[in-house]
């Protein structure tokens, strides 16, 4: 049930790019490793948004590999399942190379036409 | 009307890191180190801490604790009898209770906490195994305390949470001669998840690795 405050902090965090805008289009970059059942996430963010800029925003998930790296060998791979112990070197020095993003990667919003075309370029 | 789009490229979690930095800067100023104890609920949390305190009074450390909980003050209750500054922190705030701690509640908490008073602060978390881990409150240590009785899957289960974790206390291991539980298999799944974690074989209600959690603590206020 973390969907619901992560859906609060993706929501804060759109918020306060858009401003006044309306906010058509979410995309969002997160790892695998976070644990984030999508659907529960998009459920929450539409709950969230409701009476704010977001409302009525589709949502984009990236969905980012969990790739660990050696830190003795070097050697990079994909896991699927939760071992973080090098296939060459065994369990040592192991870190997580990507698939601990929790991020808001870009928004899509609604500018008035006049507005756009007085914007300072 | 026209759309544009805006890169961000931020962390949605940066407000939260952020108010979890000023924790720890207020925690540094005053000399605390702050200790974040998470587990299951049920796992023995309160217990362990009602067991720690003795010891780290004998030594001549000052504790003080901030209570996480969606309701109620049951454990703070426990705790306050001990002579020692606890402040209860409710979650419960209009969506049936948050299931953890954030920065922002342990903040609100600590105006009432005598920082200056208090060499360790410990930070018992809402009992739950995935939400806890996701927010950092400014603590210099995660300790969670896992119960034999949970089962030996549970590190690929809650991988998060594990993985998080400084140090492991295995607790309820008096219970083990009953119960159908493979230590050996449960040490391999922590291993798989946090290889070389730090880990107590414990038992509040015996005694057990009591001694040991409380080293642990004395020697991360170094």
């Amino acid at each position: 049930m973390h969907e619901f405050d992560l859906s609060s902090a993706i929501v804060a965090t759109v918020k306060k790019h858009a401003g006044e805008r309306k906010v058509t289009h979410v995309t969002l970059r997160i790892g695998r490793l976070r644990q984030v059942v999508k659907d529960t996430l998009e459920f929450y963010v539409a709950i969230v948004g409701k009476d704010t800029v977001v409302e009525g925003a589709t949502l984009q998930i990236i969905d980012v590999p969990a790739v660990l790296r050696c830190k003795t060998c070097k050697n990079e791979w994909e896991i699927e399942i939760p071992a973080f112990i090098c296939p060459s070197c065994g369990p040592g020095a192991v870190e997580v190379a990507t698939g601990e993003e929790f991020m808001v990667e870009s928004i899509e919003v609604e500018d008035e036409e006049s507005a756009a075309c007085t914007a300072p370029r | 009307m026209h759309r544009t789009k805006v890169r961000i490229v931020e962390d949605a979690l940066d407000a939260n890191h952020t108010i979890a930095m000023a924790n720890r800067d207020d925690f540094d100023r005053e000399d605390v180190t702050v200790v974040n104890l998470m587990s299951a609920p049920g796992a023995g949390k309160t217990t362990l801490l009602e067991r720690a305190l003795d010891g780290l009074a004998e030594e001549g450390l000052r504790v003080g604790v901030l209570e996480g909980d969606v309701a109620g003050s049951f454990d703070a209750d426990r705790l306050s009898v001990l002579n020692i500054p606890v402040t209860q922190l409710n979650t419960d705030n209009g969506f049936g209770g948050e299931c953890h701690l954030d920065a922002n509640m342990v903040r609100s908490g600590l105006a009432e906490l005598a920082l200056d008073d208090i060499d360790i602060l410990v930070i018992e978390n809402v009992g739950n195994l995935v939400c806890p881990a996701e927010f950092k409150v400014g603590e210099d240590a995660r300790v969670m305390v896992y119960a034999v009785t949970e089962g030996e899957e549970k590190p690929l289960k809650y991988p998060l949470m594990f993985r998080s974790a400084d140090l492991v206390l295995i607790n309820k291991v008096d219970l083990l001669e009953h119960l159908d539980f493979d230590l050996e298999q449960f040490l391999g799944n922590l291993d798989a998840v946090n290889p070389g974690v730090e880990r107590i074989l414990a038992s509040a209600r015996t005694g057990q690795g009591m001694e040991e959690w409380c080293s642990w603590l004395q020697r991360r206020k170094g």
